[in-house]
């Protein structure tokens, strides 16, 4: 993977992170939220001033980066698109609906679109079972997403005017 | 003491509380398979992730299944080792287990000394009934050591390794379900991360996934020019460890046998990092009598505890964790890079042939050997003062290959001059050893007394850490020893915070030193080998007629024909080197 | 003192409205925990993935620290105790308590073999009590109305209310809370208020990933603890899935595999590698490409993947891989012997074919199709072309002629 140089700015909030933590190795889960909250995802640069704020080796801090679904070492979309894929959205057509969405997007889960615009998920619940099947645009939540209207969501956030008329729940 | 009565397969058994179910029946006999599981007694190494689940057995009144291995036996339990029900589990954790596996044994490196292999074998493995899709991952070699990940069981036995003994950090299991597998950062190669190349994951990889790289073919290559003088230097730990590759039980010495066998293999002349040893106790020795001496005379500047220098794997550790306290270690070289530079000079030069017409193979117990010399300090315009280094399993596999059959060699002798060496040289191949050789001859040359004694009991054993004070006829010399980088660390901390009472630390990387280096004959996690092999190396030491350094009369020779004396201008650019920052 | 809120089940958010609608009744019960058992210390374990629920975790413990019920010295009580916040990150497995713990401690969160169980060694090696945000919640309410109140509730064995998270194809969906003992029957006709679009129930699956799935012959079983179990399912975090003559069981249970694939820590061999094979299995005979064999061999490995787990994951993964063998049979014998899926879900064994009589060429599905796989002109019947169909059933949702039929 290309490196990337992190800016003297970054660096410095990466390890106040760190101290703010008591560099404890044991609080390595509650630095990777808060860096990612503040960088939006966690490269191989940032995992690498990590290790060394926390006084801890970066296999450790990259085998946990990788054992947990919700951290990301691919930066997210400018809309990060999320299909449920929880048992009762399943049931009624999500796979169909992710099915969708990489078809119009041309990705796969777990990519970005090359334009940076889209990213796609897949969640597990996000416990809004009543409108299944669901899908999240960022803060966004669409609900009973037929695969017929993926075309046209898309195409709203293209258009850069997804707020005004998304089917909010 | 609580005593805990159970069954296991129909055999009463009484045994202490907290004992395991393994335990209990390895005890009378019953043999439960075992696969992620490693303990190496007396060396407080112990692997227990209870993840293959090959050792599981039926214990009554349980839900399911238990691992023999993590399960602590129980009063009244009756244990069944050997139930269809737990048979039928461990064959098809078995198949599951090779169903994500290339199966390529007869091509593998560890074929003939595959615990996988071994344990298919004797599950009666015929069919893999669930075949589905493998794990696949990049190859990664290095300068050491081969990572073939696809052979991984996620035992992870080598992340324990790198990361709780030797505290190195460079392996972790990363991704998560059909995914995981042990990796270093950002599945990074080897060459790019902090790895010493102890070679501790190599050693105690039950799969084909980590070995060392394989050089005989460059060795076969180098033999059969016959422009090029082609000779080679045995290290002290190998001559103990040989012998196990061809039938030999642990612990037996084979040093001629071993000659032999270089000799038939068509080395022009073989020598012995023997030698070399004794060099280096004259250049440590010498070094830490230096600084000892300046330090008991009240110089504040000087830098002590002085720290040995002859593991390579210690010396990249250090050069990657410690770079603040590089100029801590003594700059002399390892024996083998000395027996190099020496060879490459000195003995070239007495052949009368240019230094890239020698090539220097030298035969190691170990796999960082192999980074070592390929060290840009270790060249003279690009030519290295060691060619290629070979692990003890590499030179088993060469004999092999050549038909020569080892048990039937005669025992034969070194070559001269450079395979005449003392006891104190043998005994580097053992944890305390360097220190103990060091001890006797800096005692000698500090106090210009002889030694009343020549074993140092204290300096000793198996323990990770162990300190002794030396009396050097009035002033008393603290002396520490580490084996395990884990333990070499916490002395390193010690001496970071200033807590030291250290006048020199022996460090050696491997478990045991150098009879367990990751190039020997694998261990199988069985310690009691480690233990036989030290045994034999005290025992060669005690059966040499000459067991000082100092008193080697080819060393002698060398410093009057060559060097001048220890620490002489001429010996610190052929026999001393240098440290580097490597944080960055 | 541990609150074990990583609600991962998918399908079950009871924990969340908890969280979300009562913290104080979880902040009460763990600050009474803690004095029970003479901890200061509380630790919520909460998903990343609910920040309404944080938020007002958050804001709950501040209230209750201002008035004093929680922090040093509590009503004067000589007892202190504070409560903290860990986050998950997104792993199913961290509901196990062990790897709760490792996860709390910076861990990956894989599970250790037990024992030693977290109440003699847990958090930083320190005797830990691990229990679940719903289990905490009864405890004010036990203490208000007394146990001999909360004992009239439920059923012999299993006492009190339960909450289950009722979703899937049924008309009114949402959280509900029954005593112990009501009849699935009445939660899924009388509650749930019947199947949705009038079609028939054909199962509904409890318990979550690991559970099992339980067919009409059970609808009349007072629904505990020691029924669900001996149906072959479970209770456990009270999700309650409901499904319809159109869902394929083979496929659901497919599903199910799919989640416990992506959730194993891969810790131990039976789950990371049996669950892959199971969910391989299952995929072939979707596909088509299943033969008898391969459901005995399904049963085999579910029940060593049972028995030999390290954990509660794999150790019930194979729930709803057994449970759909045992209950329909008669879908998988479609499926390996006639080739067929009765559901009609099996992509590979469907074709969506236009019926030249019924279609008026009104071209709905011509226009709609997203791979331009239907030729045809207006007013004349259209035509699927099998080899570029992706079976996405947009058509048929598409034609109100009823004109395309699922073969």
């Amino acid at each position: 993977m290309p490196k990337i140089k992190l800016s003297e700015n970054t660096v410095q909030t990466i390890k106040s992170v760190c101290a703010e933590f008591d560099n404890k190795e044991s609080e390595l889960i509650n630095v990777l939220h808060k860096v990612q909250g503040k960088l939006g995802y966690l490269p191989a640069e940032v995992q690498e001033v990590i290790a060394k704020g926390l006084n801890t080796s970066v296999a450790r801090v990259y085998g946990v980066v990788t054992f947990y679904s919700y951290f990301t070492m691919i930066p997210r979309g400018e809309f990060p698109i999320s299909i449920c894929m929880g048992t009762a959205c399943y049931v009624r057509g999500a796979e169909q609906v992710l099915g969708e969405f990489k078809r119009q997007l041309k990705v796969e889960v777990g990519e970005s679109t090359p334009d940076g615009k889209f990213s796609l998920n897949c969640l597990r619940c996000v416990g809004a079972c009543g409108l299944a099947p669901v899908v999240t645009i960022g803060e966004k939540v669409f609900g009973r997403v037929a695969p017929t209207q993926v075309k046209e969501i898309i195409a709203e956030y293209r258009q850069g005017c997804a707020s005004e008329n998304a089917k909010s729940a | 003491m609580d005593v805990i009565n159970l069954v296991i397969d129909n055999k009463p058994v009484v045994v202490k509380k907290g004992t395991t179910i393994l335990e209990a029946a390895k005890g009378i006999g019953i043999h439960i398979p075992t696969l992620c599981y490693m303990k190496l007694d007396d060396l407080n190494i112990e692997n227990k992730p209870g993840g293959c689940r090959i050792c599981v057995v039926e214990v009554d009144g349980r839900r399911n299944l238990a691992p023999a291995c993590c399960t602590d036996v129980s009063e009244g339990m009756n244990v069944n080792t050997h139930s269809i029900r737990a048979i039928n589990a461990r064959r098809t954790v078995m198949e599951l287990i090779l169903s994500d596996h290339p199966a390529d044994c007869l091509i593998c490196a560890k074929s003939g000394n595959c615990d996988l292999q071994n344990m298919a074998h004797n599950l009666g493995i015929r069919k893999i009934h669930y075949q589905g899709e493998q794990s696949h991952y990049r190859e990664d070699t290095s300068p050491a050591i081969i990572r073939e990940v696809d052979k991984c069981i996620m035992c992870r036995r080598c992340e324990m390794m790198c990361n709780e003994v030797q505290t190195v950090g460079v392996l972790s299991a990363i991704n998560r379900g059909f995914n995981s597998v042990v990796a270093p950062a950002f599945e990074m190669n080897l060459d790019h991360s902090v790895c010493t190349y102890c070679g501790q994951c190599v050693a105690v990889c039950p799969t084909g996934a980590l070995t060392e790289v394989d050089e005989t073919g460059k060795v076969v290559r180098a033999l059969s020019d016959s422009a090029k003088t082609v000779i080679v230097q045995t290290a002290p730990a190998v001559r103990a460890a040989l012998g196990e590759e061809f039938g030999y039980e642990a612990g037996t010495l084979v040093t001629g046998k071993l000659v032999a066998a270089l000799r038939r293999l068509g080395f022009d002349y073989v020598f012995d990092t023997d030698f070399a040893a004794d060099l280096t106790i004259m250049e440590e020795g010498t070094e830490m009598l230096n600084r000892l001496g300046r330090h008991l005379a009240g110089d504040k500047e000087v830098k002590l505890p002085i720290l040995t220098s002859c593991c390579p794997a210690w010396v990249k550790f250090f050069e990657h964790h410690f770079p603040d306290m590089k100029e801590i270690p003594s700059t002399a070289r390892s024996p083998q890079q000395m027996f190099g530079s020496i060879a490459k000079t000195y003995f070239a030069d007495k052949l009368g042939i240019k230094r890239e017409d020698l090539v220097v193979v030298s035969i190691m117990p170990c796999v960082a050997k192999k980074y070592e010399c390929g060290r840009d300090e270790f060249k003279v315009n690009n030519n290295p003062d060691v060619d290629f280094a070979l692990t003890t399993r590499e030179l088993a596999a060469l004999i092999k290959i050549s038909n020569i059959n080892f048990r039937t060699l005669p025992n034969e002798e070194y070559d001269n001059p450079l395979g005449e060496s003392t006891g104190a040289a043998v005994i580097f191949g053992t944890t305390g050893g360097v220190i103990e050789a060091a001890v006797r001859t800096a005692y000698e040359l500090h106090t210009k007394k002889e030694l009343p004694r020549l074993n140092f009991d204290e300096l000793r054993g198996m323990e990770g850490i162990r300190k002794a004070t030396i009396d050097f006829d009035g002033t008393p010399i603290n002396i520490g020893i580490a084996h395990g980088l884990g333990n070499a660390r916490k002395l390193l901390e010690e001496i970071q915070a200033g807590k030291s009472e250290f006048h020199a630390i022996e460090i050696m990387s491997c478990p045991g030193g150098c009879i367990g280096g990751g190039g020997q004959p694998y261990h199988h996690g069985n310690a009691e080998i480690l233990k036989k092999r030290q045994r034999a190396i005290y025992q060669e030491d005690t059966k040499k007629s000459i067991r000082k350094s100092h008193e080697n009369p080819y060393i002698i020779q060398l410093y009057k024909e060559f060097l001048g004396k220890p620490m002489s201008e001429k010996a610190h650019h052929l026999l001393h080197t240098a440290y580097f920052d490597r944080t960055e | 003192m541990v609150c074990n809120a990583d609600e991962g089940d998918p399908g079950a958010f009871m924990d969340r409205s908890i969280l979300e609608g009562d913290p104080h009744s979880v902040i009460e019960a763990m600050a009474i925990c803690g004095y029970c058992i003479c901890s200061d210390t509380g630790l919520v374990y909460i998903r990343a993935e609910y920040p309404l629920a944080i938020e007002r975790l958050k804001i709950a413990i501040n209230q209750a620290e201002e008035y004093g019920l929680l922090g040093d010295d509590i009503l004067g009580t000589g007892f202190s105790f504070k409560i903290e916040l860990r986050y998950g990150a997104g792993a199913f497995v961290c509901g196990e308590e062990t790897a709760l713990i490792h996860s709390m401690e910076g861990l990956r969160g894989e599970p250790t073999v037990k024992p030693p169980f977290p109440s003699v060694s847990g958090y930083m090696g320190k005797p830990t009590n691990v229990n679940n945000v719903e289990t905490f919640a009864n405890i004010p309410v036990i203490i208000n109305k007394g146990a001999g109140w909360f004992n009239k509730i439920g059923t012999e064995k299993s006492k009190g209310t339960k909450v289950f998270a009722l979703a899937g194809k049924i008309n009114n969906v949402g959280l509900i809370e029954v005593p112990m003992g009501t009849t699935l029957r009445e939660v899924i006709y009388d509650i749930g208020g019947g199947i949705k679009d009038g079609k028939e129930f054909k199962s509904v699956q409890t318990g979550g990933p690991s559970g099992g799935c339980l067919t009409k012959k059970f609808l009349d079983t007072p629904i505990d603890y020691e029924n669900l179990g001996a149906a072959g399912s479970m209770m456990g975090s009270g999700g309650m899935i409901v499904m319809d003559e159109d869902d394929c069981m083979v496929s659901i249970a497919k599903f199910y595999l799919e989640f416990t694939l992506e959730e194993s820590c891969g810790k131990c061999s039976p789950c990371r590698i049996g669950n892959k094979r199971l969910h391989e299995i299952l995929d072939k005979i979707t596909q088509g490409n299943g033969d008898l064999e391969d459901i005995e061999r399904l049963k085999v490995l579910s029940n060593v993947i049972k028995d030999t787990s390290l954990c509660g994951l794999g150790q019930s993964s194979p729930n709803p891989v057994l449970s759909t063998i045992a209950n329909f049979e008669n879908e998988y014998l479609a499926h390996v012997l006639e080739g067929k899926c009765p559901a009609g879900q099996c992509k590979s064994l469907v074709h969506y074919v236009i019926n030249e009589e019924l279609c008026n060429g009104c071209t709905l599905c011509f226009r709609n199709c997203p791979v331009g796989a239907i030729t045809g002109e207006r007013r004349v019947a259209h035509f699927i072309d099998q080899s570029l169909c992706i079976k996405c059933g947009v058509c048929f949702e598409k034609c109100k002629f009823n004109a395309i039929t699922v073969n």
